[in-house]
């Protein structure tokens, strides 16, 4: 087990050594100058030339990733060249937001999904099964965005629901008060996806002998999909699961940018509009790690689920 | 296109085994699709699209989708069946013209020698004040464009870039695929490092990366979804290289001397061709979606141009003061294509392995 572990980290460092490169050589090479950026728009040639020589940007590309290694390795990540914040403290500030409307997101989609999935596979081919089909394929073809826009639009503005957006300092407050909406947006959208997929893992195990069996030896229906059939897919549930864990990050940057919330999607997104590489490169290079985390996670808990399953 | 497998074995073992003509791939799948209900309504409505498209993108509609036809923000006709005046030209009469105006103040006005000079030489241009209408078909944009006409510049911008990204992302994907699941070795292990760089970091981030150094426009757009959408086909392509290497046929090929790029494209590819399509026509429906996202966020196409996303975007501050139209064009124009593209693709791909249906 612990060898296992150990193999495995060890395996992702030439992946993570890849994104590092795709990052720097990214910005490097199709970049603007950071010097040009980070100076003001009538700065003198010598003062941009300063801050060439300050970002060590007259030396060799060889040793400025090595800089950039170094940086990574010892988790400076430096600053953000729009606001001088230190990247670990804006990712800090930031993540509490984003988790807050993330993880409710993600909780819900999945105990709201399973059951449906389950009661339309149970059903497959009746009438039920196939509206609740037609009716997933529609809802998926509407844009996200359109979402976010009538739902705001219909409970916030028409119906008075729920506040149109807005953020307070309190987690509490944020919570009850801001975070229900677009986390029942996201919901909503997230929904037709999920049964989709979860309805082919069901039926998929729906067909096996032990169903079979189970309901030869007379096992009650209930018994049989709880116990026998759910547990069975718990697999490729948990790995989908696991695999959108880092999507979580940024995946709600559409509903940070649209509800003015102050989580990291949204910072991702004013980077790239003020040209703050810093920010963007880090980001980069912390999802990229979450993901093999998230996927070395969702091995681990193979084993928990299923002991037939030996990791090699 | 016929099997492949069977006429290269055919053609070489000729003389051994008398051919027997079977219906190809194509055209067996052809059939089986023909009887799909579903599959042809949606390719129907497919066609429908693709050839309102080709008339927009040679100019024989829409051209003008740029010109204030309408009053800002015109309602659509079919709202307000009974023809009334636009807001501003409502005003009753007695009110707009003063009686006091027919004072002649010509004695103390300092200009007045000059008022016929400047009307002589104002006529001689011409302005052309094209009319604006009260109402238009699908309504207007704040604006005063045709909502209509920008549905249709819209369709066509959003499902190019859908259709191109798909085509440059099956071009990278089913090459990179072929080679490292053909040759495998180093140059596949080194794919697959490619591969798992790529996948490490989330789409959507990935396209921010890119965005944010490239700048926006179609082509930046193209090639963006392009660069980070190819791996869900390499990942297939791969697999299905791996699996077909090493069946008889290409066994055979190899024997009577085929050489290793003969064996890949003249031999695998056709076998393979349908899985590359439906994956790309899933990809379409994709980077459709994905433009909408980019293009409301500013990282799309340029601000001159007009797509989907855009519509969107700019319907967000219209709804609040309750005009609708432009919102519901682009969202149904987009649904519409969306759902029969998807219905089309998931019939293809029944009718292209019967295997795989459920």
């Amino acid at each position: 087990m612990f060898a296992y572990l150990l193999r495995r980290l060890w395996q992702m460092i030439p992946t993570l050594l890849g994104v590092v490169l795709l990052v720097f050589f990214l910005f490097r090479k199709f970049g603007l100058d950071p010097a040009q950026t980070l100076a003001s728009l009538n700065a003198s040639p010598r003062e941009i030339a300063e801050i060439r020589a300050q970002l060590g940007l007259n030396e060799p590309w060889w040793v400025q990733l090595a800089l950039f290694i170094k940086g990574i390795v010892t988790f400076d990540w430096g600053r953000s060249w729009a606001t001088n914040e230190t990247i670990a403290h804006l990712m800090a500030t930031r993540l509490p937001a984003t988790l807050t409307v993330t993880v409710p997101i993600l909780v819900l989609d999945t105990l709201i999904a399973i059951p449906i999935a389950l009661g339309v596979a149970y059903v497959r081919g009746s009438l039920t099964d196939r509206m609740i089909m037609i009716g997933t394929t529609v809802a998926l073809s509407i844009s996200f965005l359109v979402y976010v826009i009538v739902g705001q639009y219909l409970f916030g503005f028409q119906l008075g629901w729920f506040p149109v957006q807005g953020w307070s300092d309190s987690t509490l407050t944020n919570l009850v008060v801001y975070a229900p909406l677009p986390v029942l947006l996201a919901v909503l959208m997230g929904l037709s996806p999920q049964t989709r997929l979860y309805r082919s893992f069901f039926l998929d195990e729906l067909g096996h002998d032990y169903v079979r069996t189970a309901r030869a030896k007379g096992l009650t229906e209930p018994a049989v999909l709880l116990r026998h059939v759910l547990r069975n897919a718990l697999i490729p549930i948990l790995t989908n699961v696991g695999l959108s864990l880092p999507g979580i990050l940024i995946g709600s940057f559409l509903i940070e940018v649209y509800f003015s919330i102050p989580g990291i999607g949204r910072e991702v997104l004013l980077a790239v509009n003020r040209s703050d590489y810093p920010v963007i490169q880090a980001v980069t290079i912390c999802v990229a790690m979450l993901t093999m985390l998230a996927n070395l996670a969702v091995d681990l808990s193979y084993r928990a689920l299923d002991p037939r399953v030996v990791l090699r | 296109m016929r099997d492949f497998a069977s006429t290269s074995l055919a053609s070489t073992l000729a003389d051994a085994v008398p051919a027997r003509r079977t219906d190809g791939v194509w055209r067996s799948a052809w059939r089986r699709f023909r009887r799909d209900r579903t599959g042809m309504t949606s390719l129907a409505i497919v066609l429908a699209y693709a050839l309102l498209i080709a008339c927009t993108a040679c100019g024989l509609l829409a051209q003008r989708w740029q010109d204030e036809v309408g009053v800002p923000d015109a309602p659509p006709s079919f709202l307000r069946s009974a023809p009334t005046a636009p807001p501003g030209a409502a005003l009753p009469a007695s009110t707009s013209a003063p009686a006091a105006a027919d004072v002649d103040i010509s004695d103390v006005d300092p200009l007045a020698p000059r008022y016929k000079e400047w009307n002589e030489r104002a006529a001689q241009y011409h302005a052309r004040t094209a009319p604006i209408a009260a109402t238009l078909p699908l309504g207007a944009d704040r604006l005063g464009r045709d909502v209509l006409s920008k549905a249709l510049k819209g369709t066509q911008i959003s499902v190019s870039v859908g259709v191109l990204a798909a085509i440059v992302a099956t071009l990278i994907g089913a090459t990179l695929g072929a080679l490292a699941g053909f040759f495998g070795g180093w140059a596949g292990d080194f794919v697959e490092w490619v591969y798992n760089v790529v996948t490490a970091v989330p789409d959507i981030l990935l396209f921010f990366a890119f965005a944010a150094v490239f700048g926006r426009g179609i082509s930046t757009l193209v090639l963006i979804m392009g660069l980070t959408g190819w791996t869900g086909q390499y990942r297939q392509v791969r697999a299905e290289f791996i699996k077909h290497a090493r069946r008889e046929y290409v066994r055979a090929a190899e024997a009577i001397g085929a050489s290793a790029s003969s064996r890949m494209f003249r031999h695998i590819l056709p076998n393979v061709s349908h899985v590359i399509l439906v994956r790309m026509s899933l990809m379409v429906v994709n980077f459709i979606k994905i433009e909408v996202i980019l293009s409301y966020l500013g990282l799309g196409v340029a601000t001159d141009q007009v797509s989907w996303g855009t519509m969107l975007a700019e319907s967000q501050s219209e709804l609040i003061l309750g005009h609708w139209w432009q919102l519901a064009a682009a969202t149904t124009a987009m649904a519409v294509f969306v759902t029969a593209f998807s219905l089309m693709a998931d019939a293809w791909r029944d009718a292209l392995d019967p295997r795989l249906r459920q």
